[in-house]
């Protein structure tokens, strides 16, 4: 019975630092200046400013979504296969680069990209012609895949590793090659890695405003800058919380695929 | 043949894991590389200096954002810590429905966009009127912190016997006393990855500070944004440097000291 008691700091925490403020977005979202019930708000993400962003932020949030997964499997398996010091070297690997700034990181690519930057450094000395690669949406995925890929690789890592050897020797053995094994047995047990994963690319990819900002230059407006810009500069937080609102509709969903598919917490990064 | 195929598929692999590492690390490369470099622009290589390495300790507002970077991330992490311990005792011996829901909500600052959770934190504070400041970053950064402790000790308290416990009562132990000699040590390895973990984060964020600080107060995430526009100082790579150095070093330390027994799952 005290036992339970335990959970009582946390509980008080959880409802006063999560629920009413995300009750308080809630709430402006769907009210105007004057506190009166509107949905001006929602509505005002099909102005075609905004539908722009949003369309723009799907598409290149899906696209490193997508990368991040085709990147991270092959990379989860033979990492698996190493069984590199059971784990924590492998998760050590994918958490180091965090102790350098999220933001020097992404500014670290700016210099690789820019048009007198590195790489276009290496192409001109091997006589290739030089690429405009920074303030593109390319550059945009390549910052989000950058800076979301250890939440790929580590959930997908985490489940792979729980796969019994004799499963995949005795799916080889009855004759299943390598490609059969892949569909039959690697991508079924490893569904609720490659779900979690999914979610946890696709959700800070889809409401990013920093990586917009700094690999795409001010031209490029994602639908988190949108957001961003109404809180500091344009101070409609009314909009702002009716556009997020529109976001959540993106997280619940995510939610909701993980409650689905990963019941016991499997697909946990860490 | 299946030798030469094997081998070929190893080379393959290695190949692999050496691209992705040079993804990886490359930008963190390019900031150590910066941190010595004469000229103050980021493309140019004007030599090789130390320079940076010194004025970094001379401008009040780095080491100012430096020290309150490093509180706020012990000070979360340790009370996320508690917190997050003491909740995820009280959830393993829940029934499955609470459980469940309680697991529901530990998972919404996880899954939640980090500008969601930084504007709705925002709003809160406002309405709740606490002043946007040191205090608020603080109770954000432990918001987002105790989701981490719960996920990292749950796995460990669910692997834990009951029977040991109830053994240290039934032989007279005071339920605290029991605890701390019989359940502690097992999830240890727990709490301290929890802890490790949160850490990270906190030093790590940008957006929920971005959006829950206060005007006149930075820490390193915030004050290189600010720099963002005007160019950042050379000095910031040298900080970062030393930073990304020393826990590098002491993680190495932690995790391939010859005589570990425990420290395996450190991170």
């Amino acid at each position: 019975m005290s036992k339970k008691l335990l959970s009582g700091p946390y509980l008080l925490w959880m409802i006063g630092f999560t629920i009413i403020p995300l009750a308080l977005i809630v709430f402006y979202g769907l009210t105007d200046k004057e506190g009166v019930f509107t949905l001006e708000n929602i509505l005002a993400i099909a102005t075609p400013e905004h539908r722009k962003a949003l369309w723009l932020s799907l598409g290149l949030s899906l696209v490193s979504t997508v990368f991040c997964l085709v990147l991270a499997y092959p990379l989860a398996m033979i990492l698996r296969k190493r069984n590199i010091g059971k784990g924590s070297f492998v998760v050590f690997i994918f958490i180091l680069p965090m102790w350098m700034n999220f933001l020097l990181r992404t500014l670290a690519w700016q210099t690789l990209l820019e048009k007198n930057g590195v790489i276009n450094g290496i192409l001109s000395f091997l006589h290739l012609p030089a690429q405009s690669l920074i303030n593109t949406p390319g550059a945009i995925i390549l910052g989000m895949v950058y800076n979301f890929l250890p939440f790929m690789v580590l959930p997908i890592y985490n489940v792979l590793c729980k796969i019994d050897d004799n499963t995949i020797n005795a799916a080889q053995d009855l004759g299943a090659n390598f490609f059969q094994t892949l569909i039959r047995i690697w991508f079924p047990l490893s569904v609720p890695g490659i779900i979690s994963g999914i979610t946890m690319v696709f959700v800070p990819a889809l409401t990013t405003f920093v990586i917009s900002n700094l690999l795409g230059g001010s031209k490029i407006l994602l639908i988190g800058n949108v957001i961003e810009q109404e809180f500091t500069r344009g101070s409609n937080w009314n909009l702002g919380s009716g556009l997020s609102l529109v976001l959540m509709i993106f997280i619940l969903i995510s939610m909701a695929l993980i409650a689905k598919y990963d019941k016991n917490g499997e697909g946990t990064a860490f | 043949m299946k030798r030469t195929k094997d081998s070929l598929k190893r080379v393959v692999e290695n190949f692999y894991l050496v691209i992705i590492l040079i993804f990886l690390y490359a930008p963190i490369a390019t900031m150590a590389v910066l941190s010595f470099n004469n000229s103050k622009s980021r493309t140019q290589w004007g030599g090789f200096t130390l320079k940076w390495y010194l004025e970094m300790f001379e401008s009040s507002a780095t080491i100012d954002a430096l020290t309150n970077t490093l509180f706020i991330a012990f000070a979360s992490s340790l009370i996320a810590t508690v917190i997050g311990t003491a909740a995820a005792i009280a959830i393993n011996s829940m029934k499955k429905t609470t459980k469940t829901i309680i697991m529901g909500i530990t998972n919404i600052p996880m899954l939640n966009a980090d500008i969601v959770t930084g504007i709705s934190l925002m709003l809160a504070f406002i309405a709740f009127g606490i002043s946007l400041g040191f205090q608020t970053i603080l109770i954000a950064h432990i918001t987002f912190n105790i989701p981490y402790v719960i996920l990292s000790v749950m796995p460990k308290l669910k692997q834990t016997s009951k029977s040991t416990y109830e053994a240290a009562l039934d032989l007279g132990a005071s339920p605290l006393y029991a605890f701390f000699k019989v359940v502690f040590p097992d999830i240890l390895p727990g709490v301290l990855s929890g802890f490790l973990l949160a850490f990270t984060m906190s030093l790590d964020d940008f957006i929920i500070t971005h959006f829950t600080r206060g005007a006149g107060i930075n820490t390193l995430s915030t004050l290189i944004y600010s720099e963002v526009r005007r160019g950042i100082k050379p000095s910031m790579y040298a900080l970062s440097s030393i930073i990304f150095v020393t826990v590098l070093v002491l993680l190495i330390i932690t995790n391939f000291a010859p005589n570990h027994k425990k420290g395996g799952e450190m991170i």
